[in-house]
C-alpha cells in the first residue's frame, strides 16, 4: 500500500497515523468504504463534517473503541496496543470515576500501568505545574463545575504522556463561557506538549480556531472533502477570530461543508 | 422559615397522638382494645428498659441481621457474577423473578421440613427472601454500569478483571444498597411473621402475639411500635452507611 500524500496534504509532512483501506458498516449503512488518510505528526487536527457522517466513528475506530470491518490503522508503523494514547469523552460526567477524587482520577491510568505511588504523585505534580492548573484537585468530580471536570478528563488523558490525544466533542456539553475558557486550556496543552491531537468538533469556529489542519468529511460513506491548512501563529486570541486568514479559511470550510450537505 | 420546615415531620406524629387521645377520650373504641398513648408508651418504656420486650427486640434484631448477612454473603458475589454477563443473567432471570414474586411465607412448610422447628427455619426463609431481592439489585447494578465509564477504563488499558473490580463493582454500589435496604426490610417482615407462629418462645412477633392472647393491650401496642422503630431504624442505618461509603450516589 503506498503511503503517499492524501488529498492536499503536502508530501513533506511526516505522517504519524496511517489509515489504509478502512471500511466500517453499521447494519446496511456504509460509513467508511476503503478510506485512506494520513494524520500528520505534532499537529492539531479538527474533524468537521455533516451530522452523522462518522466524525466520532473515525476517532473511535482509531482509538480502538469500536471495531473496524476492514483496513489497517498504524501509528509510526506500530499497532494501537503498542503505543500510549489519551482519549477525552464528550460526556465527562460519565467518563470520570465519581468515587475517586479528581487527583486520583488523573493518576488512575498510571495505576493501571502499575506505576508506583510516589512516581504517580511526582508525575501528576509535574503535569499540574506544566499546565498551570490552579483548581483544588482534592475534590470529587461531582463537586466541580463541568469545565473543571472536563479539564480533569484532559489531564487524565495527558498523564501517560500520550503520543496522540483524541478528543470527541469535548466542549459541547459546556456552556459558552466555559467553552471559551476550555479552548484556551486546550490550546495551552497543545502548545506545551506538541502532542499530535485529533479533535472532533461540531462548531466550525472552534474547529478552525484551534486547528493546524481541518479535516472536512463528506456524508457517508465518508470521504475527505478537503484537508485545509490554518497556519496562524499561536497563541491564538480573540484577534485571530477577526483576522483575514481566519475568516478566509472559515468561509472556505463553510463552503465545502454546505456543498457536502447539499449533496445528501 | 427554613428552620421551621425541618420540624414538619413532627406535625404528623403530633397529629396522630392527638387523634389517638381524642379517640380514647370519646371512647370511640372499647377502652380495653385501645389504651391511651400514655399507657402504651409507659408499657413500651417498661418493656424495653427491664421487661421482656427488650429481650424479644434483641432476638428479632439478631435474627434479622444474621439472615441479611447470609443473604448478602450469597447474593453479592453471585449478583456480580451473573450481572457481569447480560446473557448469563437473562438466562436465569425468569427463575429469580419467579421466586422473588413467590411470597416467602409460602416457603415456611418446606423449610420446616428441611430445618425443623427453630431458629434455622426462620433465618433461612428470611435469608432466602432477602437474598433474591439483593441478588437482582446487584446484578442490575453491574449490568447498568455506565458504558462510557467502562470504555474509559478500557481505553486506559485496564484488563477485564480490572474493569470489574475498579469500575463495575463501584458502579453497582448505589443499586446494591437499594437491594440491601429492601432485603433487610423483607427479612424483618419474614422474621416477625415466623416468630408469631412457628413454635417460637421469643422475638417481637412472639411478643405481639402473646400480648394479644393474654389481652395485654398496652404491651401489644408497645411491641408493635418496637417493631416499627426497628424497621425504620434498620432502613435509616443502611441509608447512613450508604451516604458514608457511596458518597457519589445520586450525584
Amino acid at each position: 500500500m503506498p503511503a503517499g500524500p492524501m488529498d492536499g496534504a503536502p508530501a513533506a509532512e511526516r505522517a504519524h497515523v496511517t489509515i489504509r483501506g478502512l471500511s466500517k458498516r453499521f447494519g446496511n449503512a456504509v460509513i467508511y468504504d476503503k478510506f485512506d488518510f494520513d494524520i500528520p505528526r505534532g499537529k492539531l487536527i479538527s474533524v468537521f463534517g455533516p451530522n452523522g457522517c462518522g466524525k466520532s466513528t473515525l476517532i473511535n475506530m482509531i482509538a480502538g473503541l469500536i471495531p473496524i470491518n476492514e483496513g489497517e490503522i498504524l501509528f509510526d508503523g506500530k499497532r494501537l496496543n503498542e503505543i500510549k494514547f489519551g482519549y477525552v469523552f464528550q460526556n465527562y460526567r460519565e467518563a470520570l470515576f465519581p468515587w475517586l477524587r479528581a487527583i486520583d482520577n488523573i493518576e488512575y491510568p498510571l495505576k493501571v500501568m502499575k506505576v508506583p505511588s510516589a512516581e504517580r504523585q511526582a508525575r501528576s505534580e509535574k503535569l499540574i505545574a506544566h499546565l498551570g492548573v490552579k483548581i483544588d484537585l482534592k475534590r470529587y468530580p461531582y463537586e466541580m463545575s463541568g469545565g473543571q471536570q472536563q479539564l480533569v478528563s484532559i489531564m487524565r488523558a495527558l498523564i501517560v504522556e500520550p503520543e496522540i490525544l483524541f478528543l470527541d466533542e469535548p466542549f459541547s456539553a459546556l456552556d459558552y463561557e466555559m467553552t471559551l475558557f476550555m479552548r484556551e486550556q486546550l490550546q495551552r496543552v497543545f502548545q506545551e506538549t506538541g502532542t499530535t491531537t485529533v479533535l472532533v468538533s461540531h462548531d466550525l469556529e472552534e474547529a478552525v480556531y484551534l486547528a493546524d489542519r481541518i479535516l472536512l468529511l463528506s456524508r457517508h460513506p465518508a470521504l475527505v472533502a478537503d484537508f485545509v491548512h490554518f497556519d496562524d501563529a499561536r497563541p491564538r486570541t480573540d484577534e485571530t477570530l477577526s483576522g483575514a486568514e481566519f475568516i478566509r479559511v472559515k468561509a472556505h470550510c463553510l463552503e465545502v461543508f454546505q456543498r457536502e450537505v447539499r449533496k445528501g | 422559615m427554613k428552620r421551621l420546615d425541618q420540624l414538619l415531620p413532627i406535625v404528623g406524629v403530633i397529629g396522630l397522638i392527638v387523634v389517638w387521645y381524642v379517640a380514647v377520650w370519646c371512647e370511640v373504641v372499647d377502652p380495653v382494645l385501645l389504651p391511651s398513648p400514655t399507657q402504651t408508651f409507659w408499657a413500651l418504656w417498661k418493656g424495653m428498659t427491664g421487661g421482656v420486650l427488650g429481650f424479644d427486640f434483641f432476638m428479632t434484631v439478631r435474627r434479622t441481621i444474621i439472615s441479611t448477612l447470609i443473604a448478602a454473603a450469597i447474593a453479592l458475589p453471585l449478583g456480580i457474577f451473573l450481572g457481569s454477563s447480560e446473557r448469563l443473567y437473562r438466562s436465569v432471570e425468569f427463575v429469580i423473578d419467579f421466586f422473588r414474586s413467590t411470597p416467602a411465607s409460602a416457603m415456611f412448610p418446606l423449610f420446616l421440613v428441611l430445618f425443623g422447628v427453630g431458629d434455622k427455619t426462620k433465618i433461612s426463609v428470611a435469608a432466602f427472601g432477602a437474598m433474591l431481592v439483593i441478588l437482582f439489585n446487584v446484578a442490575y447494578g453491574v449490568m447498568n454500569a455506565r458504558k462510557t465509564r467502562l470504555l474509559a477504563a478500557k481505553v486506559m488499558g485496564a484488563s477485564r478483571l480490572r474493569v470489574l473490580t475498579d469500575v463495575m463493582l463501584l458502579e453497582s454500589l448505589p443499586q446494591t444498597f437499594i437491594g440491601l435496604r429492601n432485603g433487610v426490610s423483607l427479612a424483618l417482615v419474614i422474621i416477625v411473621v415466623a416468630e408469631m407462629f412457628i413454635g417460637s418462645t421469643d422475638g417481637l412477633g412472639h411478643r405481639v402475639f402473646e400480648a394479644q392472647q393474654l389481652f395485654e393491650m398496652p404491651d401489644m401496642y408497645a411491641a408493635i411500635f418496637a417493631a416499627g422503630a426497628l424497621g425504620y431504624g434498620l432502613n435509616l442505618l443502611f441509608l447512613l452507611v450508604e451516604r458514608r461509603f457511596v458518597h457519589w450516589s445520586g450525584k
